[in-house]
């Protein structure tokens, strides 16, 4: 297993590269801010459909289990060749980004439904009792309250999507990963690409968590 | 309905299943020694343990799996994919399952370790019959849902070419172009395996937040 070759970081290499990395890190950002968009949307459409009638419910709840429990590659590819078929052609980009915006959407229902349930009965009598009709009980009492404390989840799930979006690698998307697999290939040196890019990763996801901890801390507090 | 396609999508599901099974045994490893090493005495093990946790928490498993299997045989290691596998999915689960490992621990409650101390347990006696016991279910529920995950993970490994059921599937979809009826199964037979898993998961939830009631 072992065979010792004597190896030696390239620092002029890897400088060389890393501008093209960044760039495709931008390209991975936008992709995950692009993505989730659509689960923010998607996640709060299920989590409302999911407390209508059986009809609507059960079907969605459906819905719901089975994306979450089919990988997110696999969903990727169902988009990227199925939809062409059907005359719905899409650049691989938009393909990806909907994938990750369906996977993450279905996850997002449930931090929805949480804060949702966070709501005490009171409120919802308390609007009956003014007189609120169903829209502005939502978007003046409900909602409000439910939405602050699920920043941190969103947040949570907002760096998971950062570090999905190399799946859509798989689908010939170029950003992060592949730009380095393209310069893996061509120059036969993958230690420096796929170190960076991890780096990178690392970089960008690490202050995100410790924010993310930070919100957290800050609502737990507000609780007790 | 493609049921000849049936087969190999099978084979490649019992390639998943074993990848599945052994990456798990490698996260739970890891999970319980990093777990424990963040709440050691020894400034160094938890440095160490912590940064296995965040360095395989903060990047992508992904870029994890390639790096295993692209950039270690420059450094002189060479890995057959499927170790390579198995080692990034099972090193960034287990730095996954370390947090709750952790998270669990420190969440017995007090008056259990107090308890242990008024009845003049060492701190070893307290940690094995006390803390471990009470820890251990609280973690199931979490590892079940990281089991999940890892099962979907596993699908990843079909790029560095290891013939698990997503691999079956597109190699089929390259050759046979039936595209419709393989993806279609692959969804099926993924669901079939998850589906399963969860609620066995959402039942152990139920029996643990009974048990820690009572």
């Amino acid at each position: 297993m072992f065979d010792y070759v004597t190896f030696t970081w390239n620092m002029e290499f890897a400088l060389e590269i890393l501008p093209q990395l960044l760039r495709a890190a931008w390209i991975t950002l936008q992709a995950t801010v692009g993505g989730f968009a659509i689960a923010v949307i998607i996640g709060l459409v299920f989590a409302l459909l999911r407390r209508g009638p059986r009809i609507v419910s059960w079907p969605t709840t459906f819905v719901i289990e089975f994306v979450r429990s089919t990988p997110l590659l696999v969903q990727l590819y169902v988009l990227y060749f199925i939809l062409p078929l059907y005359g719905v052609s899409l650049s691989a980009f938009v393909t990806g980004v909907i994938g990750l915006g369906l996977h993450y959407g279905a996850y997002l229902s449930e931090v929805y439904r949480a804060g949702i349930e966070h709501v005490g009965r009171g409120q919802w009598e308390a609007a009956i009792a003014l007189n609120f009709d169903r829209r502005r009980t939502w978007t003046h009492i409900v909602l409000p309250q439910a939405l602050p404390p699920m920043l941190p989840m969103f947040g949570n799930y907002f760096i998971v999507m950062f570090k999905e979006t190399p799946l859509l690698s798989a689908i010939t998307v170029v950003e992060l990963l592949q730009t380095a697999k393209i310069i893996g290939s061509r120059t036969f040196n993958y230690v420096e690409p796929y170190t960076l890019v991890g780096l990178i990763f690392l970089a960008l996801s690490y202050p995100a968590a410790l924010v993310v901890n930070r919100l957290e801390a800050r609502f737990a507090r507000q609780r007790q | 309905m493609g049921f000849d396609l049936l087969p190999l999508l099978l084979r490649g599901a019992g390639i998943t299943i074993q990848l599945t099974l052994v990456s798990a045994a490698v996260a739970l490893f890891m999970a319980l020694l990093a777990g424990l090493g963040r709440l050691s005495p020894f400034r160094a093990v938890r440095f160490l343990a912590g940064t296995y946790v965040e360095v395989f928490r903060g990047t992508s498993v992904l870029v994890q799996l390639f790096w295993f299997y692209f950039a270690l045989p420059l450094f002189g290691i060479r890995l057959d994919a499927f170790t390579a596998g198995v080692l990034a999915l099972g090193l960034n689960v287990g730095a996954y399952g370390a947090e709750t490992v952790r998270g669990s621990i420190l969440s017995v409650p007090r008056g259990q370790i107090e308890a242990g101390i008024a009845l003049n347990f060492s701190a070893a006696q307290r940690m094995r019959r006390i803390v471990l016991p009470l820890a251990l279910v609280m973690m199931l529920p979490p590892f079940g849902n990281n089991l999940i995950e890892l099962l979907k993970a596993t699908a990843l490994v079909s790029l560095i070419t290891i013939p698990e059921m997503t691999f079956e599937g597109y190699s089929l979809q390259m050759t046979t172009g039936r595209t419709n009826e393989i993806f279609m199964w692959l969804l099926v037979l993924y669901f079939a395996i998850a589906y399963p898993l969860t609620l066995g998961v959402r039942a152990i939830e139920r029996r643990v937040s009974a048990f820690l009631r009572a």
